[in-house]
């Protein structure tokens, strides 16, 4: 047996609209005509296909229609939203029908006009991770807080667009309001940071040496710097 | 079932193949069918531990590439009945590992053994990646100080995210802390980690801290895995961690300094 020399499948092209506002062919004839004389070669030799939705109700000769158009070398490939008669006659003229139900134009702008911009606080669930984020390991929660059950190691990296939580200790960096949100808090059970940062500023491990090294904190930001405060007073 | 466990640690001369040779001869002691496979290609190490690199004839790659079967590779020990090794091969690299051929050799080996022991080499590249990553449970070998602790926690890092376990979503590579060079003389002096200090930035079971100890050393360049030796306190902290790993409670020995008695003080230690 011989082997299969074709295939077929479905694709999907682009093919140029003529969307018809009147039954009259002389006048869409010569106004055709002055459209494709603008840019003759973009034209040229174009698939068309005719949208019949404003003239549904009227006769046209679809063999007439295709040889003016064939005339001004576009080549008319189907019609569209024709009444079942145009699609009869369009059939027989060699034209193929297509489905076509929306006009796309008229989709857009109806879609336009209903959507309205209402502000709205969304509101995600935390991302939780349970045990130690390792070094090397870098975890973002987009557009949520994190919360962390178990230590950041030295070289692992957490960061939130809210508030970072880590229940254990915070080894490496954490980083919060990471898009920019200065109420954005870091608290951390003990504090052994390389560098917190929050809403863009930081603090590397050096300047976090001081009375709050190595216990529960919270870390947020005040007057462009960060305060850190304890956590458990008293 | 057997089992696949991976002894790695990220940073290198910590001890991960002078560990690997203890525990898989420790296994078979205890009676089970052990292999221990060298993954450190070009850097052929543990054949020298295991004392029998007059032997190899066919390695870990040959067998890899249909070059010579299992069989032919495998190296029976002589000492411990029950015991065979699979050498690396020195001429080649790493690359000539794939994840594949790796795969096939140790399904292979699983219809036989009951524990297959792969020593890692060190890094974070293919051959480590290769080696955790069919792994069931890891033994994560690390030196009492802070450049080993943090390698490993890279190490525990990588199992948790790209073992094979990992990807498939089924239950995690069981981790074991292995503490090997402890001095607890030093570590009083505050010059070396304590063991609480590696456990609470690792957070992982503790399996067995190691001695620093002479024993370790002149069993290396005899070729007797230190497990052999049950005079010496290494050999005996290897012993106390098999045990553990086969699900045994025991205390953990050697992590105080000795107090010198009467006799020592006088005769000298």
């Amino acid at each position: 047996m011989s082997e299969q020399i074709f295939e077929l499948k479905g694709n999907l092209f682009t093919l140029s609209v003529l969307h018809l506002f009147s039954a009259d062919t002389a006048l869409l004839s010569k106004q055709l005509d002055e459209k494709i004389a603008q840019a003759p070669k973009f034209f040229a030799g174009a698939p068309i296909v005719i949208n019949l939705s404003d003239v549904q109700d009227e006769a046209l000769d679809f063999s007439f229609l295709k040889s003016m158009l064939s005339g001004l070398s576009l080549n008319p490939v189907g019609v569209c939203n024709g009444s079942q008669e145009q699609n009869e006659i369009a059939k027989a003229a060699g034209l193929s029908v297509l489905n076509y139900s929306q006009d796309v134009k008229g989709a857009t702008a109806k879609q336009q006009t209903n959507t309205s911009i209402v502000e709205k606080t969304v509101h995600l669930p935390a991302q939780v991770i349970h045990g130690t984020v390792r070094s090397g390991q870098q975890v973002y929660a987009k557009d949520r807080d994190l919360i962390v059950i178990g230590a950041v190691s030295h070289g692992a990296e957490v960061i939130s667009d809210g508030n970072v939580h880590i229940y254990g200790t915070l080894r490496g960096r954490a980083i919060a309001g990471a898009k920019g949100y200065n109420e954005a808090n870091i608290f951390c059970q003990k504090l052994e940071a390389e560098l917190v940062s929050i809403n863009g500023s930081y603090w590397i491990s050096d300047s976090l040496q001081g009375e709050h090294w190595g216990s529960a904190v919270q870390i947020q930001q005040k007057n462009d710097s960060l305060e850190i405060s304890a956590l458990v007073k008293g | 079932m057997a089992k696949v466990i991976v002894v790695t640690s990220g940073k290198g001369g910590v001890g991960k193949t002078t560990s690997s040779a203890a525990i898989g001869t420790g296994l078979a002691l205890k009676g089970f069918k052990t292999v221990i496979i060298d993954f450190d290609i070009g850097l052929r190490n543990l054949d020298l531990i295991m004392g029998c690199e007059r032997r190899v004839v066919y390695d870990f790659v040959n067998v890899i590439n249909g070059e010579s079967n299992l069989n032919q590779a495998l190296i029976k020990d002589k000492r411990v009945d029950k015991l065979y090794i699979l050498p690396a091969s020195q001429t080649r690299d790493k690359d000539a590992l794939t994840r594949d051929g790796v795969e096939r050799v140790l399904n292979e080996l699983k219809k036989d053994f009951d524990y297959i022991v792969c020593d890692s080499p060190a890094g974070i590249e293919a051959g480590a990646m290769m080696a955790m990553y069919f792994a069931d449970e890891a033994i994560v070998t690390t030196n009492p100080e802070v450049s080993s602790v943090r390698d490993s926690d890279r190490i525990l890092g990588i199992l948790h995210s790209k073992s094979k376990r990992a990807e498939e979503g089924l239950e995690s590579v069981k981790e074991h802390l292995l503490l090997t060079r402890y001095n607890p003389e030093r570590v009083e002096k505050g010059e070396m980690l304590s063991v609480e200090d590696v456990q609470e930035i690792l957070a992982i079971k503790l399996l067995g801290v190691i001695p620093e100890s002479q024993a370790v050393l002149s069993a290396s360049n005899s070729g007797q895995p230190v497990i052999l030796d049950s005079e010496s306190d290494a050999g005996q902290a290897y012993t106390d961690a098999i045990n553990r790993l086969l699900g045994e409670t025991v205390d953990f020995r050697f992590l105080d300094v000795e107090k010198k008695g009467l006799f020592k003080r006088i005769f000298g230690g």
